[in-house]
């Protein structure tokens, strides 16, 4: 049984709408966002699926999992913080932004804070270079950007997202 | 007065509706093609008016367009939304305030070359903005500027969005076709080009989202009129990006030819702190490094000038250096980007990144003998020349430029373990 097919159906004839009925596989990255939305990472299970409704083998949608930096198959924290610290950005202070913002979590790039609700990254050009320091959410409900940012205000964005979460009742 | 031909939304508030856009001629020069001009008149129009590639290769655009076969169909348009090269956020704008004169453009071009389906592809960091696109597109086919039978006409076409996912080598264009067929993306071996086999192994136009916003207002105003801006071999306007050490950095519209001082001084506002500039990267990352003279500086930045002296323009991402900037710092910074990036489909640019990253490393932690500069510059000689595609070639630029031009830099930090 197809959970995801049966699940989003009219979203996956959407898509697969976009592409000529003999090339399936063109679906396969909007598939892999779609059931990445779910859990915030792609399960064996949800990449059995695709392959079944793309009509690729398994292994070959693993390895496109595996080529894209914004496929995730291993659970992260809820939320990824991704800073860019690219050149342009470094010129401005986004190294020592990142540093600076990981001392006051207690923890280092690469990380996901204690309760398990955000992960710092450092990530290359997000083509804002001109507002930084910078950085992007990912969250299951998509993608945030924030542009001249400080310790401060990041801080309180993280703030902003717990809130939001135990307001939720805390279901991370 | 106007001041905008591709920013326009800095003049016209809410550009990015419909509505709006149309009542200040928006669609216009399409409904004008389709129901007036046959394709072959639009391409001789954009020939004519010496259009150039605005995604970093500068390459004529009707030129590429007439190379399409046609005996061969169907015929497909893919606009490129990539947009990952560092230093580069104009297209970012102009998909975000002002989407409509590029969603025109790229049905501009589709009409030239007939296409009936053609596609955008974003990078998968712009979901926000592909969703906004949708709903343009929603809002352009309610409007009859998108379906079957435009204007009454036989000519039909629809545009569809799609997301790559996190890999800058996508934006080459044949990695971008291979991930918009649902693969990795590893650029294909040339020739075919994909104006021959392309999307589907099927005949394909891949431009650049500024490129195509030059569209409307060409197929507007005329070829002659467009020639009055920029010079004889780069006509036209262009957005330069303009980053890092400067006190305004940001998307400056500018005719091609404009000088690097007055992007610098007059727009950009000067240096930071008023320091003394040490050098420019035109291209973005994939620049080679030109010390900022005071003749650099007079240069005008059209594609022939800005080459002469050193460096291709690109996609003019224009990033400033100060004297603060130290080359071996910045060559790690470039070296750890490209070898995060590189596909790895080749030996000499996935090693050679590997190892540029590596040795720029002990160098920028001042943990490197004399030496490592040297091998350093051998491993540049190893990459270049040899790479599949022009990523590798890329990788090197900034890395083999700053130990040329500023090597005391680099020797300043290899130096010091040995005193
Ligand atoms: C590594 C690499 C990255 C590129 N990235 C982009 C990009 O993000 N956007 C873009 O328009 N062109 C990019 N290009 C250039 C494209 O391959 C292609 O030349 C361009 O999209 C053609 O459009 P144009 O003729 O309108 O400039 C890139 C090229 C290379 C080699
Ligand atoms: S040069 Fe680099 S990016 Fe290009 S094909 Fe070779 S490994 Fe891939
Ligand atoms: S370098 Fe950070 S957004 Fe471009």
């Amino acid at each position: 049984m197809n959970q995801l097919a049966t699940k989003y159906k009219d979203e996956i004839s959407r898509i697969m709408a976009k592409y000529p009925p003999e090339y399936r596989r063109s679906a396969v990255m909007p598939l892999l966002y779609l059931a990445q939305r779910e859990m915030g990472y792609l399960t064996d299970e949800a990449m059995q699926e695709i392959a079944e409704i793309t009509e690729m083998g398994v292994t070959e949608v693993a390895s496109i999992v595996g080529f894209y930096t914004l496929f995730h198959d291993q659970p992260g924290g809820k939320y990824r913080m991704q800073v860019c610290t690219d050149l342009p950005c470094a010129l401005r202070g986004a190294d020592r932004f990142l540093e600076e913002l990981c001392q006051n979590l207690g923890i280092q790039p690469g990380e996901t804070t204690p309760d398990g609700l955000l992960q710092i990254e450092e990530v290359k050009c997000l083509a804002a270079c001109h507002r930084a320091p910078m950085y992007q959410v990912q969250s299951p409900e998509g993608l945030t950007f924030y542009e001249h940012q400080t310790v401060e205000s990041a801080l309180e964005v993280i703030a902003g997202l717990r809130a939001s979460e135990q307001g939720k009742g805390g279901q991370a | 007065m106007n001041k905008y031909i591709l920013l326009r939304h800095r003049d016209i508030p809410n550009l990015k509706d419909l509505q709006i856009y149309q009542e200040n001629g928006g669609f216009a020069a399409f409904r004008k093609i389709v129901t007036g001009l046959t394709p072959d008149q639009v391409m001789q129009e954009v020939k004519a008016s010496g259009l150039r590639g605005r995604g970093g290769a500068g390459f004529p655009t009707g030129v590429k367009w007439s190379f399409l076969p046609t005996n061969l169909w169907p015929h497909y348009v893919v606009a490129n939304a990539d947009e990952s090269e560092p230093g580069t956020f104009k297209d970012r704008e102009i998909l975000e305030e002002n989407p409509y004169q590029f969603l025109e453009g790229l049905a501009i071009a589709s009409y030239a070359v007939q296409a009936n389906t053609s596609y955008v592809y974003l990078r998968g960091e712009f979901d926000p903005l592909a969703a906004g696109l949708d709903r343009c597109i929603a809002a352009m086919e309610a409007a009859g500027l998108l379906g079957d039978n435009l204007f009454g006409t036989s000519y039909s076409l629809r545009l569809h969005t799609h997301l790559g996912a996190g890999a800058y080598v996508c934006g080459e264009e044949t990695a971008l076709l291979e991930s918009l067929e649902g693969r990795r993306g590893l650029p294909r071996l040339r020739p075919p080009f994909p104006a021959v086999v392309g999307l589907y192994g099927k005949p394909t136009v891949i431009n650049n989202v500024e490129t195509l916003t030059n569209l409307p207002p060409i197929l507007e105003n005329g070829a002659t009129w467009y020639r009055t801006i920029g010079t004889e071999k780069s006509p036209g306007p262009k957005v330069f990006c303009l980053s890092g050490r400067v006190k305004q950095p940001g998307n400056y519209e500018m005719p091609l030819g404009t000088t690097f001082r007055k992007l610098i001084y007059e727009y950009g506002g000067g240096i930071l702190d008023d320091r003394p500039i040490k050098a420019i990267m035109p291209a973005g990352a994939s620049s080679a490094l030109i010390p900022a003279t005071e003749a650099v500086l007079d240069t005008p930045m059209d594609y022939e000038a800005v080459a002469q002296v050193g460096s291709p323009l690109g996609s003019a991402s224009v990033i400033i250096l100060d004297d603060t900037v130290r080359m071996d710092w910045l060559a790690n910074k470039t070296a750890h980007f490209f070898s995060h990036e590189s596909c790895g489909k080749c030996t000499p640019c996935r090693e050679g990144t590997y190892w540029m990253a590596h040795l720029t490393d002990r160098i920028a932690a001042g943990k490197a003998e004399a030496q490592d500069v040297e091998l350093l510059h051998d491993v540049t000689s190893q990459i270049q020349g040899k790479c599949f595609c022009a990523l590798g070639e890329f990788s090197i630029m900034a890395v083999r430029s700053g130990i040329e031009l500023f090597r005391a830099d680099f020797d300043a930090r290899a130096k010091r373990v040995e005193s």
